[in-house]
């Protein structure tokens, strides 16, 4: 989650009567946190930086209905996930791509895990700052859009199970179900970088149904 | 608890949402269970260094290009 500015109350006062400045320094305060995000659910670089300028322009043409009910970062999440699903809607009718509203075909069934591995303690320490980010960010990327979506606003974002429906226009049970196999996706994934016996390079887990 | 239960229960069970009682039923499955303890405990931890990742700075050309939509757009110059 980002720092929120000190004097956020002030600035969104300022940008709602129309200063641009303000509104300027308020959206510089987060604009790398709505790109990844962005990235995160479009899946492409393309698609995240047109999200990331409209976001930016939408929210400050609809700056006047902020009612300041939330932190300004929260309001303009929920913007940037509206373009970011728009976007990923019109990629998946131009390449039938799995949609985000497409049901989890799941039947019911447990997750199945293939890896088990411990990780020894503070594995992201093997890497440098840098490096560990392009890790989370590449493992993220390989994630199902419909999986990318709930994890990134659960996880990443922090926000609750019930937003998150709301914000994808999903059933509660449907987050709760998706976001366990992204997790359980995600965790098998990095078992590759972080898992004990691994630093070898070597795939030395055996498949297994728990 | 059997471990196809843990699974089912994994995420309530990290975010904290989880009955009491199954949570002592979960615990007691933990407290025998090698492959379950991994499983919690590097879905637990999946889940942090996420939590904890802070995005990288925005890239200079996607940075220039959006200074120039604000500028297109609303006039606003950096």
């Amino acid at each position: 989650m980002p720092t929120h500015l000190a004097n956020e109350t002030e600035l969104v006062t300022k940008a709602r009567a129309g200063d641009v400045d303000a509104f300027s320094t308020l959206i510089r305060q987060y604009d790398r946190y709505i790109y990844r995000l962005a990235l995160h659910i479009t899946g492409n670089q393309e698609d995240a930086e047109d999200v990331l300028q409209e976001a930016m322009l939408k929210a400050y043409t609809r700056i006047g209905q902020f009612q300041g009910d939330s932190r300004f970062y929260t309001w303009l999440v929920r913007i940037a996930v509206n373009e970011a699903l728009m976007k990923l809607r019109k990629r998946a009718t131009h390449a039938r791509e799995v949609s985000l509203d497409e049901p989890v075909d799941d039947g019911g069934r447990a997750p199945v895990l293939r890896e088990i591995e411990d990780w020894g303690d503070n594995p992201e320490q093997r890497y440098a700052r840098v490096e560990l980010q392009s890790i989370l960010d590449s493992v993220i990327e390989r994630l199902e859009p419909m999986y990318r979506a709930v994890f990134v606003l659960r996880d990443v974002e922090n926000f609750s199970t019930e937003e998150t429906a709301e914000m994808l226009n999903l059933s509660v049970p449907a987050v709760k179900s998706r976001l366990l196999r992204a997790r359980l996706q995600l965790r098998e994934r990095l078992n590759k970088f972080f898992g004990k016996g691994k630093e070898s390079g070597l795939q030395t887990g055996t498949p297994q149904t728990v | 608890m059997v471990c196809k239960q843990v699974l089912r229960r994994l995420c309530d069970y990290l975010d904290g949402n989880l009955d009491p009682r199954l949570v002592e039923e979960l615990s007691r499955h933990l407290g025998h269970c090698e492959d379950c303890n991994i499983v919690v405990d590097t879905t637990r931890k999946t889940i942090e260094v996420y939590c904890k990742s802070e995005p990288m700075a925005l890239p200079d050309d996607v940075k220039e290009r959006l200074d120039r939509a604000l500028y297109e757009k609303l006039g606003w110059r950096p």
